[in-house]
């Protein structure tokens, strides 16, 4: 499934929408106002930044750049563009805001995506296949995602579904998630949740209170169970009872169209 | 006290070949000016280290500078690989790199240690993480070890310090007397100088005193070595006051460094023709 594609076929005076901006208003819909998010570039940008222009005005948006409370008007392409530093409310040094901000635990949520991912929410960009002397393909790496994962109040992960992104063990473990399942956080030392939400172009998945499985919670509109397991590397858990997602509004809509409509002017006339 | 050189001078006393050095900025402020000297000076073996390689380290290393890379995160930011950088850890093209891996964290807290000058520095991470493992591995001496709290018996993991031969940053200004500032996102720019045995610094403009400025950074001069006035020497990466991020060059970026005869013509034209003197 592309994100050009539209997710449900439309019937007169319904809404057409991508799989993206499901994922994106899902994302939003997951922040409150008040909560303090550490971003990431792409995807998390645009929820996080939709979420303050609909229901969360109050909510500080901390990039790794060491930018905090930015509110930029457009997305950035990059966590340092300078509308980020001109509109924080503090811009501090990359060491601060990993040692005084992120590690202490004063920080809600963090948004992490992922090249592979498994069934314990256990998160791979460093390399993909072969060995690590020798990978297949070579990811970026880490960045400032093994310690998001870990010192972040809890941690949302939005990724696009496929049997190569969603795979029962992952290659290389970049950012814990819930390790081996059960009680691996704590045994590990990390006293915070680690990923509480999973936001896919399918269905929306939470950890299972025990096992810490990811298990689907909520479907989105038109897709079906078993498109969920095609495009999943382990055997799919749904929850005993699995919700529909609530489709995007007009007004999500309208929003998201028109921040992204802001970027592409922006960037146009930046060039 | 920092000497007022050009940048062909600065980067031909300041770094040799073999050298560990850092360029630093953090997305902003990113010294490329001063990178394309060093590939137009033909420097080999370099150990380079930085927590973003970006575009600058993905030109560096398909340029055949590199032997060793230290770094955090080596993507094109919002846009996807380094295609350069891939193909020497995927294909040893044009030469093999050796890679020694961190976070983000831990990148940041080993250049803390260099410019604390303590062997180490102490922090929550990498915790069940592979990279814990790599760090004892690959055939380096390991970076990355718990430690044990001497007051509350937790363990808490230890990274080893970075200390470069050479720093090399960009800055918004210096005065004559090389004292540099530098304001907007800081990155670990002031860490990498204070870590090193020798610093380069490419600045906007050279004033004759430096005003004060919120939030800014002041290395004193006699803590920076050279001083080389590059305007625009950021570009693609941006200056807070003076230039904006060039976003189109990253996106361009891409299929110049997705293919090898791409990338050598771009270096033909854009680097070796072009002398230091006329960016």
């Amino acid at each position: 499934m592309t994100s050009q594609v539209s997710m449900n076929s439309a019937e007169p005076g319904e809404l057409t929408y991508t799989a993206d901006e499901m994922m994106t208003v899902a994302a939003a819909r997951a922040l409150r106002d008040g909560m303090t998010c550490f971003v990431g570039i792409g995807l998390p940008s645009a929820a996080a930044n939709l979420a303050r222009a609909i229901h969360a005005p109050g909510l500080v948006l901390i990039y790794e750049s060491g930018t905090i409370g930015a509110k930029p008007a457009e997305l950035p392409l990059s966590i340092g563009d300078g509308i980020l530093a001109e509109t924080a409310d503090a811009v501090v040094s990359v060491p601060e805001i990993f040692n005084y901000w992120l590690q202490p635990g004063r920080i809600d949520v963090g948004f992490l995506s992922a090249a592979q991912i498994d069934k314990f929410g256990n998160i791979n960009t460093t390399v993909i296949g072969g060995d690590y002397g020798n990978p297949r393909v070579r990811l970026p790496g880490a960045g400032g995602a093994p310690e998001i994962a870990a010192s972040c109040r809890e941690v949302i992960v939005v990724v696009r579904q496929s049997t190569r992104s969603f795979v029962e063990r992952v290659d290389f473990v970049t950012s814990v998630g819930h390790g081996h399942g059960g009680d691996s956080r704590t045994k590990l030392g990390l006293k915070t949740k680690g990923p509480t939400r999973l936001i896919t172009d399918l269905a929306l998945w939470e950890p299972d209170p025990v096992t810490k499985e990811m298990t689907v919670v909520s479907i989105h509109p038109g897709v079906t169970r078993a498109q969920i397991q095609e495009n999943t590397g382990w055997s799919v858990k749904f929850a005993a009872r699995v919700a529909e997602t609530p489709a995007p509004t007009s007004n999500e809509l309208e929003v998201l169209h028109e921040l992204h409509a802001r970027t592409n002017r922006a960037h146009s006339e930046a060039a | 006290m920092a000497e007022i050189v050009s940048l062909a001078e600065a980067v031909e006393r300041a770094i040799h070949d073999g050298d560990a050095v850092a360029m630093e900025g953090f997305t902003h402020l990113i010294p490329f000016a001063a990178g394309h000297e060093v590939i137009r000076q033909r420097r080999r073996d370099l150990t380079l280290i930085r927590m973003t390689p970006d575009l600058i380290y993905d030109q560096l290393i398909g340029a055949g500078c590199a032997r060793r890379l230290i770094f955090s995160w080596g993507g094109n930011p919002g846009v996807g690989s380094l295609h350069r950088f891939r193909d020497a850890v995927e294909h040893g093209w044009p030469t093999a790199l050796e890679i020694e891996e961190h976070s983000h964290a831990g990148m940041a807290n080993r250049y803390v240690a260099g410019a604390s000058g303590l062997p180490f520095a102490v922090l929550r991470g990498y915790n069940g993480t592979g990279l814990e493992t790599l760090s004892t591995g690959h055939g380096t001496a390991p970076t990355i070890k718990p430690i044990t709290c001497p007051f509350t018996g937790e363990t808490l993991t230890a990274v080893a310090a970075i200390q470069p031969d050479v720093a090399v940053i960009h800055a918004q200004r210096a005065d004559r007397s090389g004292n540099v500032q530098f304001w907007g996102i800081a990155g670990v720019q002031k860490e990498a100088v204070l870590a090193s045995q020798r610093s380069v610094v490419t600045v906007e403009e050279i004033v004759e005193s430096l005003d004060p400025r919120p939030g800014a950074v002041v290395l004193p001069g006699w803590t920076v070595s050279y001083v080389a006035h590059v305007p625009g020497g950021a570009h693609p990466s941006y200056a807070l006051g003076y230039s904006v991020r060039d976003n189109d060059y990253y996106v361009a970026w891409d299929a110049i460094g997705r293919d090898r005869d791409a990338f050598s013509r771009w270096l033909e034209q854009h680097v070796y023709a072009v002398g230091a003197g006329q960016l």
